[in-house]
């Protein structure tokens, strides 16, 4: 009994290294991506703003390890920033950091939500200790009066300029594969809703539409499996770069072409720099940006917010641009490239 | 309790097959054949044609699953032995994976994230990967078998922690190997029509028979799942023939590391081999293994990893909606489970005796 | 149902996986009786003991009890306990990560809660007035499984039932323990309770039993009054046959011809983990000696430490006279020891795995890792023992745990013999197995002996080892208290050495 109780103590001892040692290895992964994101001056007023953010897991996917690093580099010291930054994978684990950040008085709370709802009472303890909170990257389902802006993509409009662009294409008919993103996910409803929509207009055929929950591989199974059913297809329409590369293996697999005047229309989100790349060289068609540099976003929030300015509307939408193979250019690729 | 003639067996192939328990795999597989048979006969097609770096290669629905299920089926070797011997699961060997995927590509591709050409020979990265991935199977099995943590607690460390780890390996870049050359081990090689990784499945299996044949691994960690007090006062070590099964399956990881980032050239740390963990203990217990230890058959667990590959890719045929995939997945499998519960095969073995005396009795009638 | 019965079986059928287990038993419990159930192993006791508190389901006949309507089912332990019928098994079907007293009770509380107290109170009542001496809030893994046994009878003596069956109950327990077990089914029977007791003490069947039913080869062979049937007669129906009796080995000589030569086995100031005080021990080539004392005595501790069982603490050891570590198991399988364990269930078999693989383990371990046997060789060892040792099983392939007890045991003893042991070592081989099997052991042990093998014998029954060993090693509170050859070789002189000075 004595022993097990020991065992159990070890473990956990072993857990907390573990995570330990996953936190450290982002932060070694600073020094290397400072160079990154565009170095902003200190903070106007001169004294040290205290921030703590919380984010998703960094491993999540290249966006929201470009977004850690942009932030990691925007809200460092040389900045004038004393940032405490927090990772949760859950809702649970967020509001717990939220918390301790609270009882550490920060100035400011920089908060990208794993879940929209839970968090009415920890931001009303932020309200009541002067934090003020900013949300970046996902809304929350709480009252609007708790925060102070939100900074977001939206999702839906990125989704919504994917398919106008598609629509420009003028194709004769329209067979697309729809691999979809982990279903419910705020990422796969906006780009998914704008195809749904238009493809109904349109009279368009969505030969095959299934969630490969952003993974390559499965969305070259699904791929796959489409070419070995004979089905006919002109479009790929992959809701991140990682399932349109999937479905491009699938495609090379049975020397079906694809990319700029050929067999088939490859479409990509999240704007990877490798994927921009195959832009560049023609392989794929188009690709989505979702911009994880929102960090410019929150510093000029808080300068305003330091001079005494409100912030009118709340929502900030960023600008999100579409690449396009035929224009796209290395100077795109170096800028926009995660 | 004399010495009876085989009740049950009569000796007839039919009534021996019946009682082993490669039977229940087999019984889904077929079942799920007949589904597509009727639903499409064209699921079974198979063609050569060229692909686009002009090699001939066969494609068709049942080439999909012999090359997709291969890391399952190679991960399925690895658990199986675990189970028997530890009377427990390895929960993350999807996070393994992601770790030797990880450890391939910094080896391949060094410090730049897309270099123009391999920075080191795909062997090197791969054994590199294997004494890796060895490491960490260790590490499981050293906290199974030395501190005796539940294998599902003590693997849930690396659950936790691997894809945190394999992000670290490489700073959080996500490097692309270049070049065709390391895409042969996820596609094919040039003159071979056959998908490389079934060919590395095939090798595995190969090893495996000769590994079960040639050494006594499978009577060994056999005796420490069943009776550990036994094994031990028959000479055996069941803390090292427990750590052994776990380093074997750290083997296993290496080499589907090896597969899922040459499908691909580039790793994904938070979805790359997502919830294969779950997947090959299904195959394990579709093959009618107990999971909690003991007695095993291999044949049936590699069987069962296929079957949920060929499970997998009828769904993706019939283009199932995204919502409801998880909802038929679920079905099937826990038809499939229950099945090849022991009770069941009992009540079921019970009720085709009754059946056949009433045939007999019937038949005695007319 | 007649008159003044409690129980009625008719015509039970029962098969499993090649052994017709049960063939149109019938069998009758009437008020207030204790009621023998008798047979070798393998007769069929256990089976129809298991069909009766559902852990088997008969495959056809009716059952009958007292105050039910008409013929009952009985599909699980729990509609047995339902109906009255209460069980002791012989081996012990508790929960060892619970307390004593969450295992007297457990699943017979009524309602959600639990109360503790309560629990723990009536337990130490309970458990106090069976003479146990045990904290009713221990934890049941830490106490002896003599007590675990006692604590086994005392939640099933507690329930309320009309029926109690007592599955070889008596097995683990030593002499004083069995009294009181019997004081207490005395008490029963005053209240009209009905007892079938299963057990291969004959002793005891004649000191508490009314009545006896002998089974054999899974057919009912009778049923007698106790008076009526002498025990040599009731032998001779369990076994099938007229006795050739245990007289044959009775006279022959025990003495041991010392040539003075080097021992196979020596041992000096020998101690293991397990508490026992540093010992002494040699023993000679042909030669058969024993350890006894009572239950608990540190008997079966040192021979676990002569074969590096448990963990060995101090002592020098020598083979053939040259100096030799033994501090694991295999280091004394590589010295030619070979040890049959106590606790046949938990040290001895590998229960999922077939007879052959039970039987190649130990030589297998010995030949090495990459030198597996192929599975015709395997076949041959096995079914050379099976026909050599007489093992009852349909197969080779056959689960070991589908075997008897005495046919696994034998499966035990095939396994070692399989590895040609200069020194073997049997502690309680005869445990829980009948009579004939126990015969067949002690002659092949004398056989063996005659054929130049060293063996060490322990048993609890006295009079076993003194047919089979030329010298005795008495061993009192973990300590080696005298050794006993010749004339010594004596029931009483045992007795005394064993209680030691004060008693004389």
């Amino acid at each position: 009994m004595k022993l097990k109780r020991i065992l159990s103590g070890v473990i956990s001892a072993f857990l907390c290294i573990g995570m330990v040692a996953g936190c450290s290895g982002n932060d070694n992964s600073k020094s290397s991506t400072t160079k990154k994101a565009e170095a902003a001056p200190a903070a106007s007023s001169g004294k040290t703003i205290k921030v703590g953010i919380i984010n998703n897991d960094p491993n999540e996917s290249g966006y929201r390890t470009a977004n850690d690093n942009d932030l990691k580099a925007a809200f460092s010291k040389e900045n004038g920033y004393e940032p405490t930054f927090a990772y949760g994978k859950t809702n649970d684990e967020q509001i717990a950091a939220a918390q301790k950040m609270i009882q550490d008085e920060v100035d400011y709370l920089l908060l990208s939500a794993a879940d929209t709802a839970g968090w009415d009472t920890v931001l009303k303890d932020a309200q009541k200790a002067g934090i003020k909170v900013i949300l970046f990257d996902r809304t929350i389902d709480a009252d609007a009066s708790l925060y102070e802006a939100s900074i977001v993509s939206d999702m839906a409009k990125e989704g919504q300029t994917a398919v106008d662009w598609l629509v420009a294409q003028g194709l004769s008919e329209y067979n697309i594969i729809h691999i979809q993103g982990q279903m419910g996910t705020a990422a796969q409803k906006g780009r998914s809703g704008a195809l749904d929509t238009t493809a109904k207009e349109k009279g368009w055929n969505i030969v095959s539409q299934q969630t490969a929950e952003w993974n390559a591989e499965k969305a070259q199974q699904i791929v796959q499996a489409a070419i070995d059913s004979g089905t006919k297809f002109n479009v790929i329409y992959a809701e991140n770069d990682d399932m349109a590369k999937g479905a491009v293996a699938a495609l090379d697999k049975a020397n079906i072409s694809h990319g700029v005047g050929k067999d088939v229309i490859v479409m990509g989100f999240d704007c990877n720099k490798w994927a921009l790349t195959e832009l560049l060289n023609k392989n794929w068609n188009y690709d989505g940006q979702c911009n994880p540099f929102q960090s410019s976003y929150i510093k000029d929030i808080i300068t305003k917010l330091e001079n005494g300015q409100k912030i009118e509307p709340k929502t900030i939408i960023m600008d999100e641009k579409g690449f396009d193979a035929a224009t796209i250019t290395q100077e795109d690729v170096d800028k926009y490239g995660i | 309790m004399s010495k009876l003639p085989d009740v049950n067996g009569g000796g007839s192939v039919l009534s021996r097959v019946m009682r082993n328990q490669i039977l229940i795999p087999l019984a889904a597989l077929f079942l799920l054949a007949i589904f597509n048979l009727i639903a499409d006969p064209s699921f079974f097609a198979i063609t050569l044609k060229e692909n686009n770096m002009g090699n001939p290669v066969l494609s068709g629905q049942l080439i999909s699953i012999i090359d997709n299920g291969s890391e399952l089926a190679i991960l399925a070797i690895g658990m199986t032995l675990v189970t028997a011997s530890s009377k427990g699961q390895d929960i993350s060997v999807g996070a393994a994976v992601a770790i030797s995927g990880s450890v391939i590509l910094r080896v391949l591709c060094g410090t730049d994230n897309s270099p123009e050409t391999l920075q080191a020979p795909i062997i090197v990265a791969f054994l590199v990967a294997a004494v890796a991935s060895m490491l960490f199977g260790a590490f499981n099995g050293v906290l199974v078998a030395y501190f005796r943590i539940q294998p599902m607690v003590a693997t849930l460390i690396l659950f936790t922690a691997g894809r945190s780890i394999a992000a670290w390996i490489n700073n959080n870049q996500l490097p692309i190997a270049p070049g065709e050359e390391f895409k042969v081990f996820g596609g094919f090689i040039p003159g071979i029509p056959i998908p490389t990784p079934f060919l590395i499945a095939i090798l595995c299996f190969i090893v495996t028979w000769a590994m079960l044949k040639f050494t006594n691994i499978g009577l060994y960690s056999q005796s420490v799942g069943i009776n550990e007090k036994t094994a031990r006062l028959n000479g055996l070590n069941p803390e090292l023939i427990k750590l052994a099964t776990y380093v074997i399956l750290g083997l296993c990881v290496a080499v589907t590391g090896l597969i899922k980032v040459s499908r691909i050239s580039t790793i994904n740390y938070s979805v790359i081999a997502k919830d294969i963990e779950m997947d090959t203990i299904l195959a394990v217990a579709l093959g009618g293994n107990s999971l909690s230890g003991g007695k095993f058959n291999m044949a049936a667990s590699i069987l069962g990893a296929y079957v949920i590959q060929f499970l997998t890719t009828t769904l993706y045929k019939f283009k199932v909606p995204s919502t409801a995939l998880p909802a038929y997945k679920a079905v099937v499998v826990i038809v499939l489970v229950v099945l090849s519960a022991p009770v069941v095969r009992e009540k079921l073995s019970r009720l085709m005796k009754k059946i056949r005396s009433s045939k007999n009795t019937a038949e005695n009638h007319a | 149902m007649q008159q003044g019965s409690l129980l009625e079986l008719r015509g039970i059928y029962k098969t499993f996986p090649g052994v017709k287990a049960l063939q149109n038993v019938d069998f009758t419990l009437r008020e207030g009786e204790i009621h023998a159930l008798m047979g070798e192993n393998g007769a069929g006791k256990s089976t129809l003991i298991k069909v009766l508190t559902g852990v088997h389901i008969k495959d056809e006949g009716d059952i009958f009890i007292k105050g039910h309507e008409g013929a009952v089912q009985i599909r699980s332990p729990q509609e047995a306990q339902r109906v009255g019928i209460s069980t002791v098994y012989q081996e012990i079907t508790l929960c060892p990560n619970l307390s004593v007293a969450e295992n007297i009770f457990i699943g017979r509380s009524k309602g959600v809660g639990v109360k503790w107290k309560e629990m723990n109170r009536r337990s130490a009542e309970l458990l106090d007035s069976l003479g146990i001496a045990v904290k009713p809030t221990q934890q049941l893994a830490s106490c002896s499984i003599a007590v675990q046994q006692m604590v086994a009878i005392a939640r099933a003596v507690d329930m309320e039932c009309s029926v109690l069956i007592l599955d070889e109950p008596t097995s683990s327990l030593d002499e004083s323990e069995v009294a009181k077990l019997f004081k207490r089914r005395r008490q029963r029977k005053e209240r009209g309770v009905g007892i079938i007791f299963v057990t291969h003490f004959l002793d005891q069947v004649y000191e508490v039993c009314d009545r006896i039913t002998v089974l054999r080869d899974g057919q009912l062979v009778g049923e007698y009054e106790i008076e009526s049937l002498p025990r040599l007669q009731l032998v001779s129906k369990m076994l099938g046959k007229e006795l050739d009796d245990m007289a044959d080995i009775k006279n022959e000589t025990k003495t041991f011809n010392d040539d003075g030569s080097t021992p196979v086995y020596e041992a000096q100031n020998l101690c293991s983990s397990e508490g026992i005080k540093p010992f002494d021990f040699h023993i000679k080539r042909g030669e058969v000696n024993g350890f006894t004392g009572l239950l608990g005595s540190g008997r079966s501790e040192c021979v676990r430490a002569i074969y590096g069982a448990d963990t060995v603490t101090s002592g020098s050891v020598k083979m053939d006279g040259k100096p030799v570590k033994i501090t694991k198991p295999k280091d004394a399988m590589k010295n030619g020891i070979a040890y049959l364990p106590e606790d046949r269930k938990r040290d001895g078999i590998v229960g999922d795995l077939s007879v052959r693989e039970n039987i190649i383990l130990a030589l297998q371990v010995k030949t090495g890792f990459f030198r597996p046997f192929s599975r015709a060789k395997a076949n041959e060892y096995a079914e050379k023992y099976i026909k050599l040792l007489d093992i009852k099983t349909a197969s080779t392939n056959t689960p070991i745990k589908s075997l008897s007890g005495g046919n696994q045991q034998k499966v035990i003893l095939a396994r070692w013999l399989l590895t040609d042991p200069k020194y073997l070592i049997l502690d309680e081989p005869t445990r829980g197995i009948d009579v004939g099997t126990k015969v067949d052991i002690q002659k092949l042990v004398l056989k063996l002996a005659s054929e130049g093998m060293s063996v060490t014998f322990i048993s609890s029954e006295t009079d076993e080892m003194l047919r089979t060993c030329s010298r005795l090693i008495v061993m009192r509170d973990r300590k080696v208290v005298g050794e006993l050859t010749g004339d010594q070789l004596t029931q009483n002189t045992i007795m005394e050495t064993i209680a030691g000075g004060d008693r004389k």
